[in-house]
């Protein structure tokens, strides 16, 4: 298990060193020091051995957090531990500097002392750290023996996620789902390869122990139940709008083994916000946006770029954000550029024509064109031609994932699911979008 | 403010934090323990204050406690007496009402590493293992293993293993995985003792605490349950399908680990049951899903995939595209997607897999663009149809000029050709253009591998060689032994000068025969080159099984079993995926269960991923698989002198291998050139064949049947050939004469080779030795047993007939030696139900004896490695049609059993005769070994 652990600022001083394990000794904070922080070339590997002594490491900003071990550890737990450890140190004290953690030094030698026993990690949520953790200290001493147990229970038990007796005046729920879409799109406009990576974020502001169901239009669900439903018809126009979800995780509230076996998504949720699941899709991916490159060589010293870009969903949604990078060789001496619509710049140092839209509604196109002048070279390496890239961020789902439902069962206190205030958004960002010329 | 708790100089300190933390007020206290735990945590030596801050544990101010608590662990090894004082304060925390306390209380004593503390522990923990509170007794749990860490003896008397035990049962789902995880990391270091008595039941509570629990708690579980072996396929799927709903967590490390459990317990599921496909299909997305995780989960998921992808491809053949490099990966993501890339290229996508790794190769990283390039070679001799596109897209990448590319291209351009001769030599000129820009060992040595093989269409071939010669003495021994190599290739006669003695020997002995017969020595220099072996970098077949049973952890992420970077008992356990058993004939063969899963080892070492060079060449292991010498008899240490030396006369060496007393293997054979194959043939062993087995002379025909001939005979396996080696008795009262031979159909074709030689006619009471060649071109047909030959003889008197069998040994033949790499491919491909496993007992040969004796018969160790008492040989047969067969020896050296496993893609009743014969071969009696005959299905 894990022996060790230790923060390190940029410089390699140690900010934070907690040892757990006998054979881990004080060299150790040194060895990954000299041998990792101090080390003139590039990380090359996340897990180092030195001296048959296992470091693992994630940076955040400039921040090093390393975990030590001597023995064969779960390599994927130690890492899914340091992310976890980063999550619950922004949740205490927001983002991780270095004067964050020297100023919370106290509040993070007691959060380790509590989530990592031996080595082995115990309950590390957040909601249930909070109830007997807090940045003033341990909570005043004074506890009735009812919230001591309270705490207790709630850290070991089945729901450790959530504490009970959470009260709101008003019920509310947001969902938002958060869909990033990817593409590499041949010149020709032959779909290479497309898939979108999504996310379902939950803010809950719930009372009680409240049992939510959440439903979408998962091709597998909304077959079954065509199949159960007398009606073939209603089988059939639902059947077209469902997606087919090549794979889903999810938040450890939500009940695999029912998921497994019936596909429904049940769960007691955190308070707050948290991830209740991620997907990824393949299939019948609308791409919002498609580009058309032209590239033409003038000669060896000019090179005529023409960029169509066009808007490929309802007319009345609008994109924003939107920006298209059309690479430039290194041997650009001077660019002029037209654009129909928004702002368009060279950037020599990065080596592009950036073109940047504010918003553009749906079906819709939009062009620039570009004279690139270039310098003569004696260079005979071809230019390689990177792929033009694209960001942008729609209000729709690419996959066209929909929410069916979500809802909310609270047995013991007196409010239903029609009480509950709730709220869905979809948002589709561009991932790694990308034409070849 | 805080920041000057972080403050450097400590001198001046010390007296100030002394007075402050002997303060009335509370805050100052508190404020001063702070600044003491600061100072350790950068390093500094505070222990002097340690009876100060002991001072201040005894509050009610939590905070200040944990801080107190804090520094106890840090220093009270440094400080055993004065630690004493904190006992009656832990003692006391242990019986308050307030079970956080309780549990706080019970968790540092566990961490303060003093006898006398220890002592005190005992009674405060075991209450704490009963107590009310969940989280009081899941904190206890753990710190059973702290003591067992601290004083294994103490936690036994005590019988807290016991308690532990009990806790697996217990109602709250994390005090089962923390007991799950305690008793796990006890049984380490107990091997023999089932400590965690995992059975049906058991497991079962297991599962339903796998529902409930933290994800942590999930990770223990799961871990653990991977260590369990099912009885039967049954019981293995339905534990499949109770892991399979963790595929779906949020948590990397839990869907690892469930793959763990399920590519371990896939291996008891039989082939055709549908569950078996299904849960294939299950496996796929969630290893694809892991790949979107943050990159440092990426680079283990990767590594595992590497694994999972070899032991069983077809997962993941589909998700190709999935492990193409983004521009921002980290290189640690790049390089573990590119290795994985080449091993699931196909004809189906690599036309897709090109295109990218040209890309690649446009790249800024210099260790990501070599490999591009290599793995633009790799799918060139993967994949047969893509070779030519490879060729052209490397040689446009040698027009970039760009220099480790250029030499990359040329390293990987040699294999090309030596996987298709004389098919691309059009690109000889471009690579001679870019001579003079080589300047990395490997690539030099590959351009004169190119130059001296291809020397009769490169016009300044001797220039070109001489100019490599120049820098002789600066050069690197690859590059050194290879020209050394190819300018004897070249026939150019002037021996090198050189400082390494083992080069400078080498050099002598071409060089000796060259003068002494050119022809023997055009074989070994121009010895035919082994095959290129498609895969790359594959893992020898135990470590692969071992590494699966390890999969998530660190062994999977550094590919090497935990033995090898674990220091101390831990993890020397060696684990082994478990064979098939159906639920018919569960447990009723104990044998059987113990030869399989109780046997466990692993090599310590991965196969070299390159081929050396030169090795595969000649033919020749450079590196021998064992590094000791076996203790040689006195008449055969002079050859091996000579072979050290190899200043004296090569034909000394027939000699040497004559009074050896092997008649058979090397005496027997006039012919130099075998005699120098075996000369050269350093790997198993000594180099000298101790002969193929030769079962004793049998009657075949007694007189009484044959009117007055009899005919006993045997076979023989020398100089290459098959023969039968015949006594004619003539026990008649006439002579016999007009002698003719015929065999029947059998299975593997054998036929004389030419007539029976019995020139003089026989007399009476008159016995001849007559020894008939044979061949393998004659009808097949499959015989019962196999080796069965049908014979008939004729004489001037009748036609006799008669049946005899030969030992499959006869139809080994004398290339059966496998490439490495060959080996571990082909180890891999052949399905595991192909394997038979024999256990040999009584047996008294070392390894080293046994693989020379193995030799004599043409059973060839390709490698060999040894771990722990164990050594394993691996070993391949080529039969006369063609069929490789390949084993796997274990040999212990206390008891003298030995345990072989069998792999082979004919039937089984060859694998069956193939275990006869091995048992003859052994030295150890044919019925004995059928005793102990174990073969799986």
């Amino acid at each position: 298990m894990i022996g060790g652990l230790f923060i390190y600022n940029h410089k390699g001083e140690v900010l934070i060193s907690r040892v757990y394990r006998d054979d881990i000794g004080r060299n150790a904070v040194d060895a990954f020091r000299v041998n990792v922080i101090h080390a003139r070339q590039q990380v090359r590997s996340p897990v180092t051995n030195i001296a048959r002594t296992s470091f693992f490491h994630v940076k955040r900003s400039n921040i090093w957090l390393a975990a030590v071990t001597k023995q064969n550890v779960n390599a994927a737990m130690v890492f899914e531990f340091l992310y976890k450890m980063c999550d619950v140190m922004t949740a205490y004290f927001g983002k991780i500097s270095e004067e964050n953690i020297k100023n919370n030094f106290v509040l993070i030698y007691e959060l380790l002392d509590e989530i990592l026993d031996f080595g082995y990690p115990q309950n590390s949520e957040t909601g249930a750290l909070k109830t007997f953790i807090t940045q003033q200290g341990i909570k005043s001493q004074p506890q009735t023996k009812e919230e001591q147990s309270q705490i207790t229970s709630q850290v070991t038990g089945q729901i450790g996620w959530r504490r009970e007796g959470i009260k709101y005046r008003r019920n509310e729920l947001f969902l938002d789902v958060l869909e990033s879409v990817n593409l590499l799109m041949s010149p020709q406009g032959q779909v290479l390869s497309a898939h979108v990576s999504g996310r379902v974020v939950m803010k809950s502001y719930l009372s009680g122990m409240p049992e939510c169901k959440f439903g979408m239009n998962d091709k597998i669900v909304i077959d079954k139940q065509g199949k159960a439903g007398a009606s073939d018809e209603a089988g059939k126009s639902s059947g077209k709008q469902s997606i087919a979800i090549d794979d889903c995780t999810f938040h450890q509230c939500v009940r695999l083994s029912k998921f497994d076996s019936e596909r429904s998504i049940s769960f007691i949720p955190p308070d707050g916000e948290y991830e209740l699941m991620r997907y990824r899709t393949t299939k019948d991916i609308i791409l919002p946006f498609r580009v058309i490159p032209l590239v033409r060589e003038v000669g060896r010293t000019k090179l005529e770029v023409k960029v169509v870009i066009k808007s490929n969903f309802k007319p009345s949604l609008l994109a924003q954000k939107i920006e298209v990078r059309i690479p430039t060789p290194l041997n650009t001496s001077g660019v002029q550029v037209i654009c129909m619509k928004g702002k368009a710049k060279y950037k020599a140092s990065e080596n592009a024509i950036v073109w940047k839209i504010k918003r553009m509604a749906g079906m819709k196109e939009s062009q620039i064109s570009a004279e690139i002048e270039l310098l003569p070279t004696n260079d005979k390496k071809k230019w390689a031609r990177p792929p033009i890239s694209m960001n942008f961020e729609v209000p729709f789902a690419p996959s066209g994932l929909k929410v069916r439902y979500l809802k909310v069962f609270e047995s013991k206190l007196n409010y239903s699911d029609h009480d509950v205030i709730k709220w869905v958004r979809y948002i589709g960002r561009s991932g790694i979008y990308e034409t070849r010329c | 403010e805080t920041n000057k708790l972080y403050c450097t100089s400590v001198k001046c300190c010390i007296f100030e934090l002394k007075a402050e933390l002997n303060s009335d007020k509370k805050e100052k206290k508190k404020e001063a323990v702070k600044k003491v735990i600061a100072s350790m945590t950068v390093g500094k030596d505070v222990s002097a204050l340690f009876p100060d801050v002991v001072n201040c544990m005894q509050t009610d101010n939590l905070e200040l406690k944990k801080l107190v608590y804090l520094y106890l662990m840090n220093y009270a090894k440094s400080q055993p007496d004065m630690a004493i004082m904190a006992v009656n304060t832990f003692v006391k925390d242990c019986e308050d009402p307030n079970p956080l306390i309780r549990a706080l209380a019970v968790r540092t004593m566990g961490c303060i590493r003093v006898d006398k503390i220890t002592e005190y522990l005992c009674e405060p923990l075991r209450k704490c293992l009963k107590d009310e509170d969940p989280y009081v007794r899941k904190t206890a749990a753990v710190c059973v293993a702290k003591l067992h860490d601290i004083n294994a003896q103490l936690v036994e008397d005590q019988g807290f293993l016991d308690t532990l035990k009990d806790l697996i049962s217990d109602s709250n789902p994390m005090v089962v995985a923390n007991a799950v995880a305690a008793l796990s990391e006890i049984s380490e270091s107990h091997p023999n003792c089932n400590l965690l008595d995992l059975n049906p039941q058991s497991i079962n509570k297991l599962l339903t605490a796998l529902n409930e629990c933290t994800e942590w708690g999930q990770i223990f579980i799961l871990d653990c349950l991977a260590n369990y072996t099912p009885r039967d396929d049954r019981e293995s799927q339905s534990i499949c399908e109770r892991v399979t709903p963790r595929l779906s967590h949020a948590n990397s490390a839990v869907v690892l680990s469930a793959v763990k459990v399920l590519m371990k317990f896939m291996e008891m599921l039989p082939k055709d049951l549908d569950y078996y496909g299904t849960l294939l299909k299950k496996l796929a997305p969630p290893l694809v899903t892991l790949l979107s995780a943050e990159p440092e989960l990426q680079y283990v998921a990767l590594r595992n995939i590497n694994l999972i992808v070899q032991k069983r491809p077809e997962i993941l053949k589909h998700e190709m595209k999935v492990f193409f490099v983004k521009y921002n990966d980290p290189i640690y993501v790049k390089l573990e997607k590119l290795d994985i890339m080449i091993r699931l290229a196909s004809q189906a996508n690599i036309a897709q897999v090109l295109a990218e790794l040209k890309e690649y190769a446009t790249e800024v990283d210099v260790d990501f663009v070599r490999k591009a390039v290599r793995a633009i070679g790799r799918c060139a001799i993967k994949v047969e149809q893509s070779a030519e596109r490879c060729v052209s897209t490397l040689l446009d990448l040698i027009q970039t000029k760009v220099n480790y590319v250029v030499q990359e291209a040329i390293v990987v351009i040699k294999d090309i050709f030596r996987k298709y001769p004389n098919k691309y030599e059009s690109v000889i000129a471009t690579l001679c253009e870019n001579l003079d820009s080589l300047d990395e060992p490997e690539a030099r040595a590959a351009m004169i591998w190119i130059v001296g093989e291809y020397a009769e269409r490169i016009d300044n071939a001797d220039e070109l060689l001489e100019s490599f010669l120049e820098g002789f003495h600066d050069e690197s021994t690859q590059v050194t032994t290879q020209q050394n190599t190819q300018v004897l290739h070249k026939h150019t006669q002037n021996t090198p000068d050189s400082d390494n003695p083992d080069l400078r020997d080498r050099g002598y002995i071409y060089w000796r025969l060259l003068s002494t017969d050119p022809v023997a020595a055009k074989e070994v220099v121009l010895a035919e080159k082994p095959l290129i072996s498609e895969e790359t970098d594959l893992i020898e077949p135990t470590l692969l099984e071992e590494l699966i049973c390890h999969i998530g952890s660190l062994a999977s992420v550094y590919h090497k079993p935990p033995n090898a970077f674990v220091e101390g008992s831990r993890g020397v356990q060696h684990k082994r995926l478990p064979a098939r058993t159906a639920s018919g004939e569960s447990a009723e063969s104990p044998d059987a269960g113990q030869s399989v899963g109780g046997v466990s080892d692993a090599p310590p070492a991965v196969i070299p991923s390159q081929g050396d060079l030169l090795g595969d060449l000649l033919n020749l292991d450079l590196a021998p698989p064992s590094a000791s010498v076996p203790v040689v008899p006195a008449s055969m240490q002079m050859g091996v002198d000579l072979l050290g030396g190899g200043l004296d006369s090569l034909i000394a060496v027939g000699l040497a291998g004559g009074t050896g007393g092997m008649p058979a293997g090397l005496g027997g054979t006039p012919a130099m050139g075998g005699g120098l194959g075996d000369l050269f043939d350093l790997g198993g062993g000594v180099g000298m064949a101790t002969g193929s087995y030769v079962p004793p002379k049998a009657v075949w025909l007694p007189a009484m049947k044959a009117k007055g001939l009899e005919i006993s005979g045997t076979f023989a396996r020398r100089g290459g050939g098959i023969h039968m080696d015949l006594s004619l008795t003539n026990n008649a009262m006439s002579i016999m004469t007009d002698f003719a031979i015929q065999f029947n159909r059998n299975s593997f074709g054998l036929a004389p080779a030419g007539p029976l030689q019995v020139l003089t006619p026989l007399a009476q009471n008159q016995t001849i030795d007559v020894s008939l060649p044979l061949n393998t071109n004659g009808p097949i047909m499959k015989m019962e047993p196999l080796n069965n030959l049908q014979v008939a003889v004729k004489n001037n008197i009748d036609v006799f007939y008669f049946s005899c069998q030969y030992p499959i040994s006869l139809l080994f033949v004398e290339d059966g030696k496998m490439d490495r790499q060959v080996f571990l491919a082909t180890w891999k491909d052949i399905p595991s139900e192909n394997e038979t496993q024999y256990q040999i007992k009584d047996f008294h040969l070392n390894s080293d004896a046994a693989s020379t004796k193995l030799q004599g018969s043409n059973v060839f160790t390709v490698a060999k490695r040894t771990v722990d008492a164990q050594d394993l040989l691996y070993q391949s047969i080529k039969l006369t049609n063609g069929i490789w067969a390949l084993a796997e020896l274990r040999i212990q050296s206390i008891t003298p059993n030995y345990m072989t496993r069998l792999r082979t893609r004919a039937s089984l009743s060859l694998s069956a005769s193939l275990w006869v014969q091995f048992a003859m071969l052994y030295d150890c009696g044919f019925l004995e070994g059928l005793d102990h005959f174990v073969v799986f299905p």
